[in-house]
C-alpha cells in the first residue's frame, strides 16, 4: 500500500493537483492487527512505536539512576530490598562496586542512544516530517518501518544484557578500551561488553537508515510551496540531525569493530604495553593506541550530544511561536546558527580529550572552534527571548516546558564555556562539574524540549489530550527538581570531586559533601516518582483523554493541523494541500494566524523577507 | 516493612493526585474553556515569575553555603593560573546568566495572555541580530585569549632544573619512581614485570642506569618551591592522575607516556596549618574510570623542604637491591645510600618475605 501512497504522493506534488487521491485512501486496504500496530509503514504508526519503547527505555534508565543515588546517597545505610530483587549484584543490601558501575554505564548508553537518539528523532522525525511538509509517508516507509524494528533487536540485546551472569557492560557509556577490551580487567567486559556493541551495532543501522529516511523525504517529498525557506525550524532541525547522525554513526561503528578484533581476534588496535594485576600476566599486545579509540568515539560522541539537542531545538521554536502567537524571531538566522552548530560539530571532537597528552598546540585550535560554537547558541537564545518579547503568551504544557528548556539550555550551555576552555578543563575535567553541565544542557534541556513535543502534538497523535493538571505539576516538579539535582553539582565539581565514584568516605578531599548527596538523591527520588506520574499520565489520556474537537487546537500555521482530527495512513483525505506561505505567520496583519495553506491576498502586507 | 509501607504511601499519593487532576478536568469543562484556561495562565505565569526570583536567590543561598567546602587556595602555581582563569569565567559568565535568566521568565510574565492583546508581528531585525552575533563573539574571543595564555603557559615545557617523578597507575594504586643519583630513569619493558621478585615496573637490570632508580608505593615526595615533571605511565587500562589541590590533571596511558608540570607552593605542613587540620594530606585521585576499584585509587603526595626530601630520599633503597637480594652480599654492589646497614638489613627482610 505505501509504496501505491508513495507514487501518487510524487504524482500530486510533482504535477497539479489534478489527480484525485481520495478512493486510495477508504477504507479498502484490509489492515490487519500486525500490520497495523506491529508491522506498520505508517510513519505515524512507527513514531508512535519509536516513542513508546523511547518511554519505556526512560523508565529503565531512570530506574538505574534511583539505584545508584541510592548508593551515593545513602552509603552507610543497607536496603535489604535490593539484595531480594537484586542477588548478588547487592550482596547485604548494598550495591556492590561492579552493580554500581554498570548502573552508571548503562544509565548512560540507554539515556544518550537509546532514549534521546532513537526515542527523540524517532519520534518526532517520523511523525512531523511528513505531516508538516505535506507527504504521505516517508520516502521508504518500508526502511522506516526496518529502522524501528533493528532499533527494537538493539533494545532487546542491550536488554539480554542485564541477565548475564558477569553483569553488563561496566565500563561507562564511553567505553574506552583497554578497560572495555580485556575481560580480565572487569567483570562488565565480558560477555556483557560483547552484547553491548552487538547492540549498539544494530542501534547504528537503525539510525542510518532512519536518517537516510528522513534526508531523502526532506529533500525529495516536500508538497507543492513548501520551498526549503518556508519549512518550520522543527524539520530544519531533524535535517541538520540526520546528516549529523548519517555521517558521524559509521564512524563509531568502525570504532566498535577495531574494539571487537581487539577483543576476540588478538589484534593490538587499541592495546599496548599492558600488564594485569588480576591474572599477573603481560599481554602480548604492543604497539596499540588506546586514544585512537577515544578519537573515533568522540567523533561521532560531540555531534552526538547536538543529535540530542538539535531536534528539541526545532520543536521549542514551533511551540514556542504558536504559543507566543508570534512569528519566530530571525527565521534565517535559527536556520544558519543550526547550520553553524551542526558544521562546529563535526571539528570539535578533542575538547573530551584535553587530558589526554593530547598536543597542546591542537589543543588551542579545539579550543577555539568549542568555543565558537557559543555564538550561533547565544544567537538562538536572544531569538527565543525576543519571540517572547511582546507576544500574547498561552501557557499551555507544551509551552511551559519550552520556556524551561530556554533556561536549562542557558544555565548549561554557559558551564560549556568553562569545559571547552582546556585551561578550566585541567581541573574540571572528569568531576562532578561535567556531569551537572551535561545533565542541564543536553539530558534534562533534551527532555523538556521532547515533553514540549509531546504536550503539543499529543492530540495529533491520539486525537486526545493529556490531562492538564498532571502536566502542570509534572513541569513544576520537573523543573525546580533538575536545578535542585544538578546546580549543586557544579560545587562538587568545583571542588575536584571526580565522577564514577560510589563511596567517598576513604577521601579527606571529597567528602565534606555527605548532606549535599542525600539532599540531591531524595530529590531524585521525587522527580523520578513525578515523571512516573507522566507516564501515567500518558498512557490514561490515549484511552480516556478529554476528545479533540476541532481540526487546530492551538490555532497553529502549520500542514499537520489541516489534516482530519485522526488521520489515517496517507495523512490528507483529499489532495495534499499546497503551500503559499511560511510556517510563522502568527499576528500578521491583525489576524491571530493565517495557514501556511491560505494564498497570500494582495491587500496583506509584503511576505517578510526573512 | 518500611520499603512497603513507602511503596503504599506513594501509590496512595498517586492516586490522590490523579482523582484531583481528574476532578479538575471536570470542573474546567463545568466552568468553561476559556475561563479555566486564563486562570491557568495566571497562575502559571505568576510561577514563572516567582521561580526566578526564587531561583536567583538560591543560587546566591547555594554559593554562600558552598563556597567555603570547594577547595582552598590552589596549592601550585598552575593551579593560581587556572582559578584566576576561573574567575573571569564565572564574571562574564554569570552577567550573562542573569540578565538572560531574567529577559527570559521576566517577558514571560509580562507578556502572558490579556484579553485583546494583539501580538506584535516582528519577524526579524538585521540590526540586533548583528549586535547579540557580535557580542557574544567578542566576549568568546577574550576568554579564549586568557585561556590560551594561560594553558600554553601550563602546559609548556618544564623548567630544566625541575625534579621528574614518574608516576604508573595499575589497577588499583600508584607506583612512584625516582631516578636515583644518576638522574636518568633506568630502561624498563612491561614484560619484565614480576610482582614475585619485586620488580613492578618491568625495570631491565642490564641497564646500569636502572640500578638506582627508587619505585615505591608509599607516597610521591615532592619538594616545596621546586618544580616537578611528573612522567605519567599506565600498567593495565587508562587511568588519571587527578590533583585536586594542585589543579592539575592528566590521562595515564598504558603504552603512551605523558608528562606535566608544576611547583608546589606549600608543604603538607604548611596546609596542615592553613586548613586547620591536622589530618591534611594532599589526595591523587583516578579521575578516570578504571575498573571496579576505580573509587578507591587513591595515591598521597607529600610535599617538603628540600632537607627533609634528601634525608626521605636517602632512605630509600634501590628497587634493584631488592629484587636481588642475593647481590647484597657481594661488596661490588652500588648502593645508593649511605646507611648501608640499615638497608642491607630491610633488603634482607623484604627479600626473604618475597621469596
Amino acid at each position: 500500500m505505501s509504496q501505491e501512497v508513495n507514487l501518487h504522493e510524487q504524482v500530486g506534488a510533482m504535477t497539479t493537483h489534478e489527480v484525485h487521491h481520495d478512493e486510495h485512501h477508504g477504507h479498502h486496504h484490509k489492515e490487519t492487527f500486525i500490520t497495523k500496530y506491529v508491522f506498520s509503514q505508517d510513519h505515524k504508526m512507527i513514531a508512535k512505536q519509536f516513542l513508546i519503547t523511547g518511554m519505556i527505555w526512560a523508565i529503565i534508565g531512570g530506574l538505574f539512576s534511583v539505584l545508584f543515588r541510592l548508593q551515593l546517597g545513602f552509603p552507610n545505610e543497607t536496603f535489604p530490598i535490593l539484595e531480594d530483587i537484586l542477588g548478588k549484584w547487592a550482596a547485604g543490601g548494598k550495591i556492590q562496586p561492579e552493580f554500581y558501575y554498570a548502573l552508571t554505564t548503562m544509565h548512560g548508553t540507554v539515556l544518550v542512544f537509546f532514549v534521546l537518539t532513537a526515542g527523540l528523532s524517532g519520534t518526532f522525525a517520523n511523525f512531523l516530517i511528513p505531516l508538516q511538509l505535506g507527504a504521505r509517508d516517508m520516502a521508504s516507509p518500508f526502511m522506516n518501518m526496518l529502522s524501528y524494528w533493528f532499533f527494537f533487536i538493539a533494545s532487546i540485546v542491550m536488554v539480554s544484557s542485564l541477565f548475564v551472569q558477569t553483569g553488563p557492560a561496566s565500563g561507562g557509556w564511553t567505553v574506552y578500551p583497554p578497560l572495555s577490551a580485556l575481560g580480565d580487567a572487569s567483570e562488565g567486559s565480558k560477555i556483557g561488553m560483547d552484547l553491548w556493541l552487538i547492540a549498539m551495532a544494530l542501534f547504528v543501522v537503525s539510525s542510518l537508515l532512519g536518517g537516510l529516511n528522513y534526508i531523502s523525504t526532506i529533500l525529495n517529498m516536500r508538497t507543492k510551496g513548501m520551498s526549503m525557506t518556508r519549512m518550520p525550524l522543527t524539520i530544519w532541525a531533524l535535517f541538520f540531525t540526520a546528516v549529523l547522525g548519517v555521517l558521524s554513526f559509521p564512524v563509531l561503528l568502525s570504532g566498535f569493530i577495531l574494539l571487537l578484533f581487539d577483543r576476540h581476534a588478538g589484534t593490538s588496535f587499541y592495546l599496548s604495553d599492558i600488564f594485569l594485576a588480576s591474572t599477573q600476566k603481560a599481554l602480548p599486545n604492543e604497539g596499540g593506541s588506546a586514544i585512537l579509540y577515544q578519537h573515533l568515539f568522540w567523533f561521532l560522541g560531540h555531534p552526538e550530544v547536538y543529535i540530542i539537542i538539535l531536534p528539541t531545538m526545532g520543536l521549542v521554536s514551533d511551540v514556542m511561536s504558536a504559543n507566543a502567537r508570534k512569528p519566530i524571531f530571525g527565521y534565517m538566522a535559527m536556520v544558519g546558527s543550526m547550520f553553524a552548530i551542526a558544521v562546529l560539530a563535526f571539528l570539535v571532537w578533542a575538547h573530551h580529550m584535553f587530558v589526554t597528552g593530547l598536543n597542546p598546540f591542537l589543543g588551542a585550535f579545539f579550543v577555539l572552534l568549542t568555543l565558537l560554537i557559543a555564538v550561533p547558541s547565544a544567537i538562538k537564545v536572544f531569538n527565543w527571548i525576543t519571540t517572547l518579547w511582546r507576544g500574547n503568551l498561552r501557557f499551555t504544557p507544551g509551552m511551559l516546558f519550552s520556556i524551561g528548556f530556554v533556561s536549562l539550555f542557558i544555565s548549561g550551555g554557559l558551564t560549556g564555556i568553562f569545559l571547552g576552555n582546556s585551561t578550566l578543563d585541567i581541573h574540571l575535567h572528569d568531576t562532578y562539574f561535567v556531569i551537572a553541565h551535561f545533565h542541564i544542557v543536553m539530558g534534562v534541556s533534551a527532555f523538556f524540549g521532547m515533553f514540549a513535543g509531546i504536550y503539543h502534538w499529543f492530540p495529533k497523535m491520539y486525537g486526545r489530550y493529556l490531562n492538564n493538571t498532571l502536566a502542570y505539576i509534572h513541569f513544576w516538579i520537573t523543573l525546580v527538581g533538575a536545578y535542585l539535582i544538578f546546580w549543586p553539582m557544579h560545587y562538587q565539581g568545583l571542588a575536584g570531586v571526580p565522577r564514577r565514584y560510589l563511596d567517598f568516605s576513604g577521601w579527606a578531599s571529597f567528602n565534606q559533601f555527605d548532606g549535599l548527596n542525600r539532599f540531591i538523591s531524595i530529590v531524585t527520588i521525587m522527580v523520578f516518582a513525578v515523571q512516573l506520574l507522566f507516564v501515567f499520565n500518558f498512557i490514561y489520556s490515549i484511552f480516556k483523554g478529554r476528545r479533540v474537537t476541532t481540526q487546530n487546537p492551538w490555532g497553529a500555521t502549520t500542514l499537520e493541523w489541516t489534516t482530519p482530527i485522526n488521520p489515517g495512513h496517507g495523512n490528507w483525505e483529499g489532495e495534499i494541500p499546497e503551500v503559499h506561505r511560511w510556517a510563522y505567520d502568527y499576528g500578521k496583519d491583525g489576524r491571530d494566524f493565517v495557514p501556511q495553506t491560505e494564498a497570500i491576498s494582495p491587500n496583506e502586507s509584503p511576505e517578510s523577507k526573512h | 516493612m518500611s520499603t512497603l509501607l513507602i511503596i503504599a504511601i506513594l501509590l496512595l499519593g498517586f492516586i490522590v493526585v490523579f482523582q484531583i487532576a481528574k476532578a479538575s478536568e471536570y470542573v474546567s469543562v463545568l466552568k468553561g474553556e476559556k475561563k479555566t484556561f486564563e486562570q491557568n495562565n495566571k497562575i502559571n505565569g505568576f510561577l514563572l515569575l516567582a521561580f526566578m526570583i526564587l531561583g536567583l536567590i538560591g543560587v546566591y543561598w547555594c554559593n554562600e553555603l558552598y563556597k567555603g567546602k570547594i577547595l582552598g587556595e590552589a596549592a601550585s602555581d598552575h593551579g593560581e593560573k587556572i582559578d584566576t582563569m576561573l574567575y573571569i569565567t564565572i564574571a562574564i559568565t554569570g552577567v550573562v546568566f542573569i540578565i538572560t535568566q531574567i529577559l527570559l521568565f521576566w517577558f514571560s510574565f509580562k507578556y502572558q495572555y490579556k484579553e485583546g492583546r494583539k501580538a506584535f508581528y516582528y519577524p526579524h531585525n538585521n540590526k540586533l541580530e548583528v549586535i547579540w552575533t557580535v557580542i557574544p563573539a567578542i566576549a568568546l574571543t577574550v576568554l579564549v585569549g586568557f585561556g590560551l595564555y594561560y594553558w600554553f603557559k601550563i602546559t609548556g615545557d618544564a623548567p630544566k632544573e625541575a625534579n621528574v617523578v614518574e608516576i604508573t597507575g595499575k589497577q588499583f594504586g600508584w607506583i612512584y619512581r625516582y631516578p636515583g643519583k644518576d638522574k636518568v630513569f633506568g630502561k624498563k619493558y612491561y614484560k619484565n614485570i614480576d610482582e614475585g621478585k619485586l620488580n613492578q615496573l618491568g625495570l631491565i637490570w642490564d641497564d646500569k642506569a636502572a640500578h638506582d632508580d627508587v619505585v615505591t608505593n608509599e607516597a610521591m615526595y615532592l619538594v616545596v618551591g621546586k618544580p616537578v615533571k611528573l612522567i605519567i605511565n599506565s600498567r593495565d587500562v587508562v587511568h588519571d592522575v587527578g590533583l585536586a589541590h594542585f589543579r592539575m590533571k592528566m590521562d595515564a596511558v598504558p603504552g603512551t607516556p605523558t608528562t606535566m608540570w608544576f611547583t608546589p607552593k606549600y608543604t603538607t605542613a604548611q596546609m596542615k596549618e592553613k586548613t586547620g587540620n591536622p589530618d591534611f594530606e594532599y589526595e591523587i585521585s583516578c579521575d578516570q574510570m578504571c575498573g571496579k576499584g576505580h573509587y578507591s585509587m587513591k595515591g598521597i603526595v607529600k610535599v617538603v623542604e628540600p632537607a627533609e626530601y634528601l634525608l626521605w630520599l636517602a632512605k630509600q633503597k634501590p628497587n634493584y637491591v631488592m629484587s636481588n637480594p642475593e647481590l647484597e652480599t657481594k661488596p661490588a654492589v652500588p648502593v645508593a645510600t649511605p646507611a648501608d646497614s640499615t638497608v642491607t638489613a630491610a633488603a634482607k627482610i623484604a627479600g626473604s618475605n618475597s621469596n
